[in-house]
């Protein structure tokens, strides 16, 4: 009995302390969800560990459930107990999130900090604010990986995307994403249509067809790849002579691993990476989140992370910052996907055409696939 | 016997009450007593396994969505022709309009988009964009009101217009931190003078204080309030008779209101988004208007639902029957390939001496102790085409450099490595049932004269049927739902239906096609089990003993 009123008192004063609080007052704790790996580590040494030296006593527990995000997030909102404070998604996920209203809509202006020079936030993003709901951090391309000793002797190195689909002049496998997005641009590009087209031709039925039949002509020879992980490891092995991946990820095969891959950057597609803050957090919770996204997201600790990983920052302000690598001391602006001599032939991901048609096109490629 | 036969009264026990109650009352209490034994595992059974598949079961079919966020259009579209070809009447796109208005402040439009993409290809944009806009249309009237008076900006002048003086003294000055909020009160002159008006600022009033926990006093009203009174108006209200804060201003915005501009709904509509002005979409929206829906699993059996029906999807959409086919087919296949391997192995374990028998036992059991993850990685090194086996091949002479074997991202790949990964599940039983099986046997049937293969056959080989059977099953309903291993090492010839379950699970959040899947996978693994009983007999089956 004696025990029951403890324990009830205990509740009731803990429920009076919260109340108390909860003007203003941050959660001693959080809970950050990325992609683990040297994306989420780059994080880590950018973001959460000089907030944390900043923060006395906070503590960021960290879980590396991005690529479930979505699903995940859904369901916890279902059960009514959202456990995340912060959610590193890709763009498409973060519109998706928010189109479910699961996800917070932000005002750029109020909640992040200006650049240095007192340009206005949504000015330093710019068009990289592709949802009401996100927080651009680093803009990351999709673009080939080859081995440069298996070029063909007598052949040039590739440099044009369309070199995907010259079997004849470079044989051996390739590895593509196994899902629409991207492959469909690259065939309908290589099959003649104009790079201002590619999105009214693959609207249709028949563009869709084209951009299948084009792929068809190379689908004996590819390796379809689900992780971000499995080019580098097929490129490494020797078992493709070229693949798409994250240049992130090639960039480490190269200057860390030193095997002999190169990056083609012709047609690379540029995608974007940020925070989302979910809907229905306590105040306490919202707060420190709110507080550690402003510090996360300034222009010196974005143009930080670009010294663990080869990533651009998606702040303008922040692109004259790059630096050096942390670890390996090289250069890091030459490695950025937006660095001017890469960016000369580039798409941006085009979210609002596959927000509607990546579903139907995503049936039609599967049952393509499978055939 | 002879004791019942000579007395006539039901035989008593000690205590004097028949014995056949006596009984069935210690049977019930033994069986009450059981049952509170096992409650607990029955409720944590009931609530983490059988309650999360019930829930599965109904997304499969429910599609209350669109009737919840387009409650007004789904009914105004009740009596549209969907074959014709002109699009609903004004009447439709009024209700539409009533609709958004509400979905967009709950932003409930954008997951009915989702929903409704998954069927017609191009809504989800549709609701993104409208309800960016949509405020311009009501802004049509408002404008106008606006421009007449700088009154009609303001939301307190609305609120004072409209509600009691009581409720506006509360309701002036109420804070969040204050708790619950006086509830919006009507002025009944004006409620009488101004039927819609105040329907559509209850409306807005439900809303602001109910769902949005916002001052209403200091809310500026939805452009559907200025429409309702727009229309009040026009409908030549009868205002001269009111007093109050705004009466004034009221009756001058009588006079004028004749003369404002006003737009159709459908113009307005369209003008925002041409989508509105196709046919498809609206026939998407009355097509899963209903509560509950067959779309799904006609969905999950390559079909859908068209004008007249069911009917077949397009060829070059079709894909989840020949996965099943597949999953059910390479199941199958694993199944006969782990019989084939585990048999002997299990012979092996049965037979040989103790200490061997143990140490081949933890052969058995080491990869069973290592993550799945590992094991599929492990393979993929293996059987790639310059992996372990290819490079010993070539070595060896076997196969010439160029013509290295594919043994993985195919079919092959996955049945090899699933095989290997599901082979403790056979051996374990096999190997629990032969162990029962007396070796003198065997002895008896050759010493009557059995040659080796007869006393296999007709002796052993029977009696080890039921393990055959326990492992079987075991390794049959494991491979049917498994998704990691084709995943890794299937490509595209060697996935599952597992594959598509989760891809509208976790990516497209299409959850009700996924839940159709699962469902058909449970149903197909039900009926399975039920010939199995009826052909080989569950009661065969067993798992150790």
């Amino acid at each position: 009995m004696t025990l029951t009123k403890t324990l009830m008192a205990t509740t009731v004063l803990t429920f009076a302390a919260t109340s108390v609080f909860a003007d203003g007052h941050k959660a001693d704790s959080m809970t950050a969800v990325s992609w683990g790996g040297a994306y989420q580590k780059s994080q880590q040494r950018a973001y959460t560990e000089p907030y944390a030296a900043a923060n006395d006593g906070l503590e960021v527990i960290w879980d590396e459930s991005s690529a479930e995000a979505v699903a995940k997030l859904r369901a916890m909102n279902e059960a009514g107990n959202v456990t995340w404070d912060i959610v590193d998604v890709v763009a498409a996920d973060a519109i998706r999130l928010c189109d479910e209203g699961l996800a917070m809509e932000i005002d750029a202006d109020e909640v992040l900090a200006a650049a240095p020079d007192g340009t206005s936030a949504s000015d330093d993003f710019g068009d990289l604010l592709v949802s009401d709901c996100f927080i651009p951090q680093i803009v990351y391309s999709t673009t080939m990986g080859y081995r440069t000793d298996l070029v063909p002797a007598g052949a040039e190195a590739p440099n044009d995307i369309c070199d995907v689909f010259d079997l004849a002049t470079y044989p051996g496998k390739r590895a593509l994403e196994k899902r629409p997005i991207n492959n469909m641009e690259w065939a309908l590009l290589c099959d003649g249509v104009a790079k201002s087209d590619v999105y009214d031709v693959l609207a249709t039925e028949d563009g869709q067809e084209q951009a299948l039949a084009k792929l068809d002509t190379i689908k004996d020879s590819v390796v379809w790849w689900s992780a971000g992980a499995d080019t580098p490891q097929l490129l490494a092995d020797g078992e493709i002579f070229m693949g798409s991946t994250y240049n992130g990820r090639l960039f480490s095969v190269i200057e860390e691993q030193k095997q002999p891959v190169a990056i083609m950057w012709d047609a690379q597609v540029f995608d974007l990476d940020g925070w989302i803050i979910p809907t229905g957090l306590p105040e306490d919770r919202l707060a420190r989140v709110m507080d550690f996204v402003k510090f996360a997201t300034d222009t010196q600790r974005l143009a930080d992370q670009a010294k663990y990983i080869s990533y651009g920052p998606a702040r303008a302000s922040s692109a004259p910052l790059v630096g050096k690598h942390a670890d390996l001391g090289i250069e890091m602006a030459p490695h950025m996907p937006t660095d001017p001599a890469n960016a000369q032939n580039t798409f941006l991901y085009n979210y609002e055409f596959w927000a509607d048609y990546r579903d139907d096109i995503d049936a039609k490629f599967q049952a393509w696939l499978a055939k | 016997m002879s004791d019942a036969s000579t007395s006539n009264g039901p035989v008593l026990a000690a205590d004097g009450t028949p014995l056949k109650r006596s009984l069935a009352r210690s049977l019930r209490m033994q069986k009450t007593r059981a049952l509170l034994l096992i409650a607990p595992l029955l409720v944590f059974v009931l609530i983490t396994f059988i309650a999360p598949i019930a829930d599965m079961l109904f997304r499969s079919v429910e599609n209350q969505i669109v009737s919840d966020t387009l409650p007004e259009t789904t009914i105004a579209l009740r009596g549209w022709d969907p074959k014709g070809e002109d699009l609903p009447d004004e009447a439709v796109f009024e209700a539409l309009f009533n609709d958004m208005q509400l979905a967009t402040e709950r932003k409930r439009h954008t997951s009915l988009g989702t929903r409704l993409n998954y069927e017609q290809v191009g809504i989800s944009s549709l609701f993104r964009q409208s309800g960016r806009k949509i405020k311009d249309i009501g802004e049509v009237w408002q404008d106008q009101f606006e421009d007449l008076d700088a009154f009609w900006k303001k939301g307190e002048n609305w609120a004072e217009l409209l509600g009691t003086e009581s409720w506006v003294a509360s309701a002036k000055d109420w804070k969040k931190a204050d708790g619950a909020q006086p509830r919006f009160q009507a002025r009944a002159d004006v409620a009488a003078a101004l039927p819609q008006t105040l329907a559509a600022y209850q409306d807005f009033a439900d809303f602001t204080q109910l769902e949005d926990n916002k001052a209403l006093y200091k809310e500026d009203p939805w452009g559907k309030v200025y429409v309702a009174l727009h229309a009040d108006l026009n409908a030549s209200a009868d205002v001269s008779a009111l007093t109050g804060p705004g009466a004034d201003v009221l009756k001058a915005a009588a006079i004028a209101a004749p003369g404002f501009e006003t737009v159709s709904y459908r113009d307005a509509f369209i003008d925002i988004h041409d989508g509105w002005a196709k046919l498809d979409n609206w026939r998407a929206i009355q097509t899963y208007a209903a509560s509950y829906t067959p779309g799904y699993f006609l969905n999950a059996v390559d079909m859908q639902i068209g004008p007249d029906g069911a009917e077949a999807r397009p060829e070059n959409q079709q894909i989840y029957i020949r996965l099943f086919g597949r999953t059910l087919y390479m199941s199958l296949v694993i199944t006969f390939a782990c019989i084939a391997l585990g048999y002997p192995v299990a012979w092996l374990l049965a037979n040989l001496p103790m200490r061997t028998a143990n140490l081949l036992m933890i052969l058995v059991l080491l990869p069973f102790w290592t993550s799945l993850l590992v094991r599929t990685s492990a393979w993929k090194v293996m059987l790639q085409q310059q992996g372990v086996i290819n490079d010993v091949l070539v070595w060896l002479g076997m196969v010439a450099e160029d013509g290295r074997l594919v043994m993985i991202n195919n079919q092959t790949g996955t049945i090899i490595a699933m095989t290997h990964i599901l082979l403790p599940f056979m051996i374990l039983p096999m190997y629990s049932v032969m162990q029962t099986i007396p070796p003198t046997y065997l002895r008896a049937a050759k010493s009557l004269g059995a040659t080796n293969w007869t006393a296999f056959w007709r002796v052993y080989f029977p009696q080890t049927i039921p393990g055959i059977g326990a492992g079987s099953i075991l390794v049959f309903i494991l491979a049917i739902g498994y998704y990691i291993t084709p995943a890794i090492v299937g490509g595209t010839t060697g996935v599952f239906i597992s594959d598509r379950i989760a891809y509208h699970i976790s990516s497209s959040l299409n959850w009700g096609l996924g839940a159709a899947l699962g469902a058909i996978l449970l149903v197909v693994v039900l009926i399975l089990y039920w010939a199995y009983d009826r052909i080989v007999g569950i009661d065969n089956v067993k798992l150790g003993g």
